[in-house]
Order: structure tokens, then sequence, then C-alpha cells
């Protein structure tokens, strides 16, 4: 007979509870992402002990510290070169990375293109949260027009890169920009989004009621919320390009891209080097790597215990 | 005028008062204050400069020497990664021989992550042929930069410089800061005004090959700036302490040095604790002193000479760890003194790493332990200060 603890929220298996409570402020988007990410694991029965979450740094990127899977809290911009890395050496793992706008699209992007170009079989979700975070509010390059940051105390001049567009042409297999009000799809799109063999992305519009809106006219959390609900239109596969976002203008969220299946960036790696070795399959591959690591530890195993002795 | 400030807003004063004209940074902890305090003073056109947000630490310096090979005076801030991403960059500013000056903010390296008090991020930069100015309070923060455009932009040395305050502990913290007189910072330093700058009227190909047969000589001519600099710091030092009545006495400063037999060393805002430890010391009757090193590079190999001759111990307090070795700071003075007669005994301590605070406590223990050198000889080289789990 199996016990329910009533005291247990559904995702707790997900999570490393023992690390709660989070750092992020209250009415901050990104738990609600999270959850968004979580929940849809779940729903198609992704296994997290064979799920490796990478972050970079940022508020979003403490997100690696807490869920209860293989995690990296990779370095400022660097997530997607660590998880192509991983996915190359162990291409039976799901690989997600899970990080901010500035350390996705500022530091570090030029990563992100050259993984949608190759197809990585890589999982991307970034919280666009039109600000540098953590390190409080500097003009990030998906500040609007106009926004006012600490760097940008009288406006900003530049314009802000559209992220799933951008993502879009650069050869991603999967796209997608929800915002944390569209909690519902957006965890239907991530569920997409985790299944697709190929680089997918999913671009979340998230409130930073702390670092951004109470410098923007929107000091309450549900301001921005509202700025969403009013301003965001759904619609699909519609050009890349038309998915800029401006001030106090409709911008539009859903689906950018779902393309057929083409073979992976990993897929393509094996063709080249199949023919030099033996292994008939890359899960072949794999199972033959941790073989011999697990005789390998055995081995050490022994021979520690005799030093014991 | 006098003003309260943290050690992050004297560092953006200095930079006002430096009438800097191009400004590129990449916010990070704990050097962002800087930076967004330029960003105000840039907005309010309290200063007249171009800000660039540029998108990584690595572009920042990029702009950085670009905008000053067009003559013009150029400042970063940064801290930890930001300067370790920066690091190709930093050697590319010694070769193109541009006297940028850097707000640098000590922080510890991951992982693990730890965003406090630690010199690893700078010390490791220091074979890029940087000037290194480890500050310890924020008066000094503002008086250096000053100082170090003054060093840098001189014909004979050209060379960049980084003025580097202890994270939080100065960073963060407030004290009263004497404002300088703008005229008199704008008499002490002139309008940049480089030997060799971009100039369509002069056309001319920057970052040219340079084959074995020159190379070397590029090199030695860099090795020789820095040794101008070192000149070039006392010089300025003392032209400072005479306009502006704060003196810094170059590279290092000497404190009860004098009939010492043990002194210490050390740099950053350790060394101000340590000033009422070796009181409390001498007030019991040991001859002890301190010695903080202000520049590191140039490194005051003269200045470590001399005290050698005078005592009979040197504690090195360094607050990194070089691996494979001993710290940094302990390498260099140990280096510099053997070629002399002078034979003291050296001692490593690594202390404060990871922004571990520098009590008054564990500076006494550690004094006292220097101390025991004296009487009972070298125990051994290195020793970590307050290491849980003993070494
Ligand atoms: C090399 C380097 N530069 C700068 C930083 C400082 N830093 C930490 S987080 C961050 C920005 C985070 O913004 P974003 O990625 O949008 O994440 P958010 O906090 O908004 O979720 C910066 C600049 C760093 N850790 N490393
Ligand atoms: S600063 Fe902004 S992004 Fe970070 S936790 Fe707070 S609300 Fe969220
Ligand atoms: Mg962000």
């Amino acid at each position: 007979m199996s016990v329910v603890q009533a005291n247990m929220h559904p995702l707790d298996n997900y999570l490393r509870t023992e690390r709660l409570p989070h750092v992020w402020c209250s009415g901050c988007g990104i738990g609600t992402v999270l959850g968004a990410y979580l929940r849809a694991m779940k729903n198609i029965g992704m296994d997290p002990e064979k799920t490796i979450m990478v972050s970079g740094i940022g508020c979003t990127g403490r997100a690696a510290g807490y869920v209860k899977m293989d995690s990296f809290h990779t370095t400022h911009g660097r997530p997607i070169p660590f998880a192509v890395g991983i996915k190359a050496a162990r291409p039976d793992l799901n690989v997600t990375v899970f990080s901010g706008d500035g350390d996705l699209f500022a530091i570090g992007g030029n990563h992100i293109i050259h993984a949608a170009r190759r197809n990585a079989d890589i999982t991307v979700i970034t919280i666009n949260n039109f600000i540098y975070g953590m390190t409080g509010g500097q003009l990030a390059p998906t500040t609007p027009e106009t926004g006012i940051t600490t760097t940008s105390p009288y406006g900003n001049v530049e314009s802000p890169f559209n992220l799933a567009g951008l993502v879009a042409v650069s050869g991603a297999s999967y796209v997608a920009r929800w915002t944390s009000l569209h909690v519902r799809r957006l965890e239907k799109s991530i569920e997409k989004a985790l299944k697709k063999r190929g680089f997918s992305f999913v671009e979340v519009l998230s409130p930073c009621p702390t670092a951004y809106g109470r410098r923007n006219r929107m000091r309450d959390p549900v301001d921005m919320l509202k700025y969403f609900q009013e301003h965001a239109v759904v619609k699909h596969h519609i050009n890349p390009l038309e998915g800029v976002i401006e001030p106090d203008k409709d911008f539009i969220v859903g689906e950018f891209l779902d393309a057929e299946e083409e073979p992976t960036f990993e897929d393509k790696l094996w063709e080249m080097t199949k023919k030099e070795f033996l292994y008939t399959s890359q899960a072949e591959r794999t199972a033959w790597i941790l073989e011999h690591r697990r005789h390998l530890e055995t081995l050490s195993k022994i021979i520690s215990g005799r030093g014991e002795r | 005028m006098r003003l309260t400030l943290t050690g992050n807003q004297a560092n953006a004063w200095g930079v006002k008062l430096s009438r800097v004209q191009v400004v590129a940074a990449y916010p990070i902890t704990p050097q962002t204050t800087i930076v967004e305090e330029l960003a105000e003073f840039a907005a309010n056109g309290q200063l007249d400069t171009q800000y660039i947000k540029v998108e990584s630490e690595h572009s920042a310096m990029a702009a950085c020497i670009a905008a000053e090979n067009t003559g013009v005076r150029t400042y970063t801030a940064s801290s930890s990664h930001g300067i370790a991403l920066m690091h190709e960059m930093l050697h590319w500013a010694v070769g193109a021989r541009l006297p940028i000056v850097m707000g640098a903010v000590n922080r510890a390296i991951g992982p693990p992550w730890n965003i406090w008090a630690d010199h690893t991020d700078t010390i490791s930069q220091r074979d890029t042929g940087w000037m290194q100015f480890y500050v310890e309070s924020n008066q000094e923060v503002l008086d250096t930069i000053i100082q170090a455009y003054k060093v840098a932009e001189s014909r004979d040395v050209l060379l960049p410089a980084m003025a580097i305050e202890d994270a939080f502990i100065l960073s963060h913290t407030v004290e009263r800061v004497e404002i300088p007189d703008q005229e008199l910072v704008d008499e002490f330093l002139p309008p940049y005004n480089p030997p060799d700058y971009l100039n369509v009227d002069d056309p001319k190909g920057f970052g040219s090959l340079v084959m074995p047969d020159w190379y070397m000589e590029f090199r030695y001519i860099i090795a020789r700036a820095q040794e101008a600099a070192r000149k070039r710091i006392r010089e300025v030092t003392k032209e400072y302490a005479e306009i502006f009545g704060r003196d810094y006495h170059g590279l290092v400063e000497e404190y009860r040095t004098e009939d010492a037999d043990v002194v210490m060393v050390g740099a950053g805002t350790m060394v101000s604790t340590a000033r009422d430890v070796i009181d409390k010391l001498r007030s019991e009757g040991h001859k002890i002193g301190l010695l903080k090193i202000r520049v590191f590079r140039p490194f005051p190999y003269e200045e470590f000479q001399d005290i050698a001759k005078r005592v009979d111990v040197i504690g090195v307090m360094d607050r990194s760890f070089t691996f494979g070795y001993g710290g940094a700071m302990f390498s260099e003075v140990k280096g510099a003194i053997y070629n002399t007669d002078a034979r003291p005994k050296i001692k490593n301590y690594l202390i404060g790493i990871g922004g571990r605070d520098v009590t008054p406590k564990m500076l006494e223990d550690t004094f006292r332990n220097a101390l025991r050198v004296k009487d009972h000889g070298l125990d051994r080289e290195m020793m970590w200060v307050d290491l849980k789990g003993g070494e």
C-alpha cells in the first residue's frame, strides 16, 4: 500500500526541497516557468535520472541548484557549450539549458546561434525579463527602447534582440515564445520542445519587478502580467522577423517554428565516425563506455580494498 | 569638498575627475556600482563621456583598446570572472601600449562560486604587463585612479594599469572621501596626448605581424617600460602628495619597520587591520613592523632588497594561492632577495582567501607565529591561516 504524504507538492520529486526556499523575489516569473518545465517533463514521462539541467549565471541560472537532477551551474554565458559537450559525450541523456536572456544572448550570444546552426539536440529555455536581474538591473540586449535601467538611467538608445526570431533563423528545429502568464500553453510547448529531436528553444517573457518593473512603470508584479495580457497576440508560424517587441505595442507569442525533424548534430557526428569503430549504434557506444567504466570502478575498489588491508 | 562614498563611488569619482572620454563595461558583482555611478554621471552631463554598454568583459576591453587607439582616455571596471574573460585583451592592451585604466574589484574565482574578497583574479593577470595598484581605503581608490592615468600615460611608460580594491570591504562600505579640486586635477593630469593614434591624415595599420627576428625586441621594450614605470610611480606619488597632501609612498609603504626584527607583508585592506595589530605587539615590546605592497607590478624588488638587509624574518601574507608552489607575493619577495647577501627567513601565510574575514585575532596569531620563526627558526615555508581541519 502506498502512503501519500499530505504535505507533499506534486513536483517535490523533481526538486531538491532541502534547498528551498529559493532566492527569487516575490512576483518573479522564474518559478512559474520552472514549474511549467517540470510539469512538462512529468507529463511526457521524461526520466529526471536521465536528464541534465545546465544553467549559466543569473537569477534564472539559480534553477539548476533547485532541480532534483544532475545539474551544472556554469560560468556566465557558457551553458550552451557545456550542454553541447555533455550531449556529445552522452547522447543518451536529455540535456536542457535553463538560463537568462543576458546569459544566453549578451555574454554568451555567440553560442546559441552556433548550437542552433548545428542542430544540437538540446532544449533551451530562456527567461526574457528584459534585464540583467541578478546584478541589479543593468541594460540587457533585450531591454526595450526607452527602457530605464541602472546603466541607462535616462533611457535606452539601443534596439533589443527578437530572441525567438533570431534563433528561428539560425537553424533551430523548434522555436516558441510565451509569457509567464500563458502557463498552460507554455507547458504544452515545453513538452514539444523536450520531445523534439534537434535544437529546440522556448523564450518566456517574464516579470522582474525588482530590477526592471520598478523602474519602468510596472512596480507591481501584476502590472507586467497585465501588460502581457493586453499586448500578447497568439499567432503561430509567422515570419520570424515579425517577432520584434516594441514598447507599448502588441507583440506576437506562439510557435514560431516547428520544423520537420532532421538529423541532429550528434547524429551527424556519429554518421561521420562510426565506420571507424565496431559499434553498430550510438547507444551501443554509450553502453560500451559505461560498461568499461564500471569495470574500472570495480577494479579500483578492489585495489583500494587491498590497500586498506 | 568631502563626500561620504563607497569604494566604488570613490572609484567613479576618480574617473570623473580624470575626465575619461570613453567607458565600456559589463556588470559584475561587486564592481557593478562603479559603472552604474558612471552611467549616471554620463547621463546627467556631469562627465562628458561616451558610455558603451557592451555585451561582455572581453568586448569591454576590446572597445577600450580601440577607443584608446584613437587617442582618447578610456576606462573599464571588472571583477573575478570578468577579468578572467578579458585575459586575451589584457595582453593586447599591453602589446599595443595603451594606457587604459581599469577599476578591478577583487573577488574569488569559481567553482565553487564565491563573490567575496580574494586576489586571485588580479594576481593571475600579473604576467600580462598591466601595472597593479592594491589600495586599502576609499580615499586611496580615488587618488590611485588619477595617479594611475598619470603614470600610465607617461611617454616612457605607456602601459595600462589596474586600481585594485577588495570586494565589499571597500567596494560597498562608506568612508569620508576628500574630493580634489577639478582644476588641480586638470593641472596634474593634462589631457591624454599619445605619441601615436588613429589619424586618417597619417595612415597606419594596427596589430601587424612581427617575425621572430623582431618580436623579442618588442617584448624587451615593454620590459623597459615597466622599469620606467617603477621610477614614474615614485615621482608621481610624490608630486601628488605635494599638490593634494596625501602621500602613498611610491610602491610600498613601511610602518614601524625602524629597528624591526620581523616585518609582515600584505596588500589591500588587510594592511589597515595589520597596523593596529602591529601597534599592539609593539606595545608588548616586540620589534615587528609592516610593509604594505601598494604596487605589485612593477614589483618593488629594490624596496624588498633594502628591507631584507634590516630584518631577520619576513612574513608574506597572500590573499590568493598560486597552485603548484606558494602565494605569488611570497615567491616574488623571495626571488627578489635571493641574489643579495641578506638571508632573512621568509614564511608564507595564506589568509583571507575567498572572503574569509581577516580579523585582528587572526592577524595577531599570524604575527606571533612569525615572531616564533625569529626565535626558533623556520618550521615550514607555508601556512594556511584559519584552515578548517588543519593542514
Ligand atoms: C564573466 C562574468 N561577467 C559578469 C558576471 C556577472 N553577472 C552575473 S549574472 C549577470 C546577468 C544576468 O542576467 P540574465 O542572464 O538576464 O539573468 P537574470 O538574472 O535576469 O535571470 C551578470 C552580468 C559574471 N558572473 N561573469
Ligand atoms: S531580481 Fe528580478 S529576476 Fe531576479 S529574482 Fe528578483 S524579480 Fe526575479
Ligand atoms: Mg535577464
